[in-house]
């Protein structure tokens, strides 16, 4: 048994890369994730990712936020403490859409990307899991888990046929650790 | 798709031969991993001492009161608000950029949104430090929040423009850190798995442990994407609200419904004149002029060419209603702004921002770097004699002759304001120096559709019509990092 945890495929050109993806997937080689240095529109398609819904999130943070800031001028100015300004209504609607348009854009905002920081596990500190340094600066990376999927030369050479510049066996699955 | 052909009339994005994404990566990042040159240590020796100055005059003006302000009861505003305003507006170009041209897919954004976000968020830092200072107390900065108190069971009054502002330009300062510090991750990355040592594990941590996986990466679009959604309205609201600030008051020259869009037009001129100016520097100094391109700067001047005409408009529209309305004293406030002895002022403002905008109609001025540079600077000064001239013009004489005033700024007014410029431009060349100035993934992606050896690849495999071909050719004169010698028939 090989002590090799995850064959990388390391491509220069992302269209290259999406013809290893079909290649593999032809074969029935299943991927473990694809790592690279820019968004390349495709891959989640290929790979059966579904869409995000961080969409339907940023929604509903809107509405919290709109609510919470619009019941809280409304319990000020209305409810607790209403002020004669030349005996118009206290209940005066449009003054209070600025800062009720503000919070909602600022729940949405904030709201949104904390929860795709927390869906992602991004967090100030976290340890960086890569398998390949340079995925983030030039190469588009194809990660096979090499357990279970055998023989790897089958894999490599699947590959290197679909142009691939370097195929490497880990034996760690994180390059990042020190 | 990576590689979807653009047409070829389009003009390049990226010049230069052999640029490859490792070559991207080592461009931009080179003031990163470096150490800083000669220009960089002048620059940021010059701007310390100008921040220096706004801490000491500042802290002047904790010290002894506003009375150090050359305010009067009839001039109750003046520079500071001045500051404020125009800092504001400065930093809506930086949101334009990063939002709005987002939405409308316009590519060149992507190499100019970074810097421009980052002059966003070191503005309206700058334009803050001028409310604060104003309180005159600013340790009891939280008093527009609606907290519960015990002054009599004192609300803040959310039919305010004031407070309002509070909400607008705090949502704005939050939610703009955020935009650009999400699309920071993947670049901070970068950074960190070229990094060693100490540099690699405070890279690290910034970097929130971001992989480039598929997942994060559909996820980080759908933020983008979603953050400029309500990003677009945000900025519009924000400078709507701070010229609701004088207009719902009844000061002649402030009262006027044209204010909101003749605000917002004129936040996003003066916004990219300071993207200009700051821009035309770096491009040069940090030698990205392969990235920041010739179309770059043309596109740039033909946006404060047409802001500058919808300030135009605005201007003749108040001149206009003024004579139109009847009212006396609005008409005489328009007057004053010629006859008047701050005649000079409004010949700044009017001069700047109409008449010499209006060169960027020829080509060879919105091409000519120096002079878009030159003009750039006119347009920053001539945005802040109009906030000056709305102002300190309108307050100082209205409606009651015996309380007309002058206004004369003390050394503490002049310091606050120059001081405030050397704090911006420390923040700024402290950012080119610890963090990429282009984004760097959002550069990569144009790298094979729209840069030029992906044209002339194109070009190079016949499927193009001739014509076309000749027009862009015909486009590549005016860029100064093409070597035209390589397009000869």
């Amino acid at each position: 048994m090989s002590s090799t945890k995850f064959i990388l495929g390391l491509f220069d050109d992302p269209d290259v890369m999406m013809h290893g993806i079909d290649q593999l997937q032809k074969n029935s080689v299943p991927i473990y994730d694809v790592y690279t240095p820019m968004p390349i529109h495709g891959i989640d398609d290929k790979l059966g990712i579904k869409s995000s819904r961080l969409g339907y999130a940023a929604f509903m943070f809107g509405v919290l936020g709109g609510t919470t800031i619009f019941s809280i001028i409304y319990y000020t100015l209305v409810h607790d403490w209403p002020m004669n300004i030349g005996g118009k209504p206290a209940f005066a609607v449009p003054d209070f859409i600025p800062a009720t348009f503000e919070w909602t854009v600022l729940f949405t905002a904030f709201g949104m990307t904390i929860t795709f920081f927390f869906a992602t596990h991004l967090f100030p500190g976290r340890a960086p899991r890569v398998m390949e340094l340079r995925a983030t600066d030039d190469r588009f990376v194809i990660a096979i888990d090499a357990k279970g999927n055998v023989p790897h030369d089958d894999i490599t050479n699947i590959l290197k046929e679909a142009g691939a510049v370097e195929i490497k066996h880990n034996d760690r699955k994180y390059v990042s650790y020190e | 798709m990576a590689s979807h052909h653009e047409a070829i009339i389009r003009e390049p994005l990226i010049t230069g031969e052999n640029i490859t994404y490792a070559k991207i990566s080592d461009d931009i990042l080179k003031p990163v991993e470096n150490m800083p040159n000669r220009a960089w240590w002048i620059g940021f020796t010059v701007a310390s001492l100008g921040a220096c100055l706004w801490v000491f005059a500042v802290s002047w003006t904790f010290w002894f009161g506003i009375g150090s302000w050359g305010l009067n009861k009839t001039v109750g505003w003046a520079w500071d608000i001045t500051g404020f305003v125009w800092w504001v507006g400065i930093g809506h170009a930086g949101t334009l950029i990063s939002a709005i041209l987002l939405l409308f897919r316009q590519n060149w954004r992507n190499s100019i949104n970074r810097s421009a976000e980052a002059m966003t968020i070191f503005a309206v830092i700058c334009a803050a430090t001028y409310v604060v200072s104003h309180m005159g107390r600013p340790w009891l900065a939280y008093w527009p929040l609606p907290l519960p108190n015990q002054f009599g069971s004192l609300w803040v009054n959310f039919n305010s423009p004031l407070v309002w502002d509070v909400f607008a330009i705090s949502t704005y300062f939050s939610v703009s850190l955020l935009f650009w510090y999400t699309g920071l991750l993947p670049d901070l990355a970068t950074i960190r798995d070229r990094a060693t040592g100490i540099r690699r594990r405070i890279y690290s941590i910034c970097s929130f442990g971001w992989t480039g996986s598929v997942k994060t990466w559909q996820r980080f679009e759908t933020v983008c994407l979603i953050l400029a959604g309500v990003s677009t309205p945000l900025v519009l609201s924000v400078h709507t609200i701070v010229s609701m600030d004088f207009a719902t008051s009844l000061e002649p020259g402030w009262h006027t419904t044209i204010f909101p869009p003749y605000f917002v037009a004129g936040a996003i001129f003066s916004g990219f004149a300071m993207v200009q100016t700051l821009l035309l520097i770096a491009r040069k100094v940090l030698g990205l002029e392969n990235y920041i391109t010739m179309f770059h700067i043309e596109s740039m001047n033909k946006i404060i060419l047409l802001t500058g005409s919808i300030v135009g408009v605005a201007y003749l529209t108040e001149f206009f209603i003024a004579y139109y309305s009847g009212g006396e004293y609005e008409q005489y406030t328009f007057l004053n702004r010629f006859i008047g002895p701050y005649w000079w002022a409004g010949c700044m403002m009017y001069g700047c921002n109409v008449l010499m905008t209006q060169l960027m109609w020829f080509k060879k001025i919105r091409t000519n770097i120096p002079v878009s540079w030159v003009l750039s600077i006119v347009v920053n000064i001539g945005m802040w004699f109009e906030r000056f001239v709305i102002i300190v013009i309108s307050l100082h004489r209205d409606f009651i002759p015996s309380s007309w005033a002058m206004f004369y700024p003390t050394w503490v007014d002049v310091s606050v304001f120059v001081g405030s410029i050397g704090l911006f431009f420390t923040m700024f060349l402290l950012f080119i120096r610890v963090l990429p100035s282009i984004a760097i993934a959002e550069v990569k992606l144009l790298l094979k559709s729209s840069s030029e050896q992906a044209k002339k690849k194109l070009m190079a495999d016949g499927h193009v019509d001739e014509s076309h071909a000749e027009f862009y050719k015909e486009s590549l004169t005016k860029f100064d990092t093409v070597q035209l010698s390589n397009y000869k028939k």
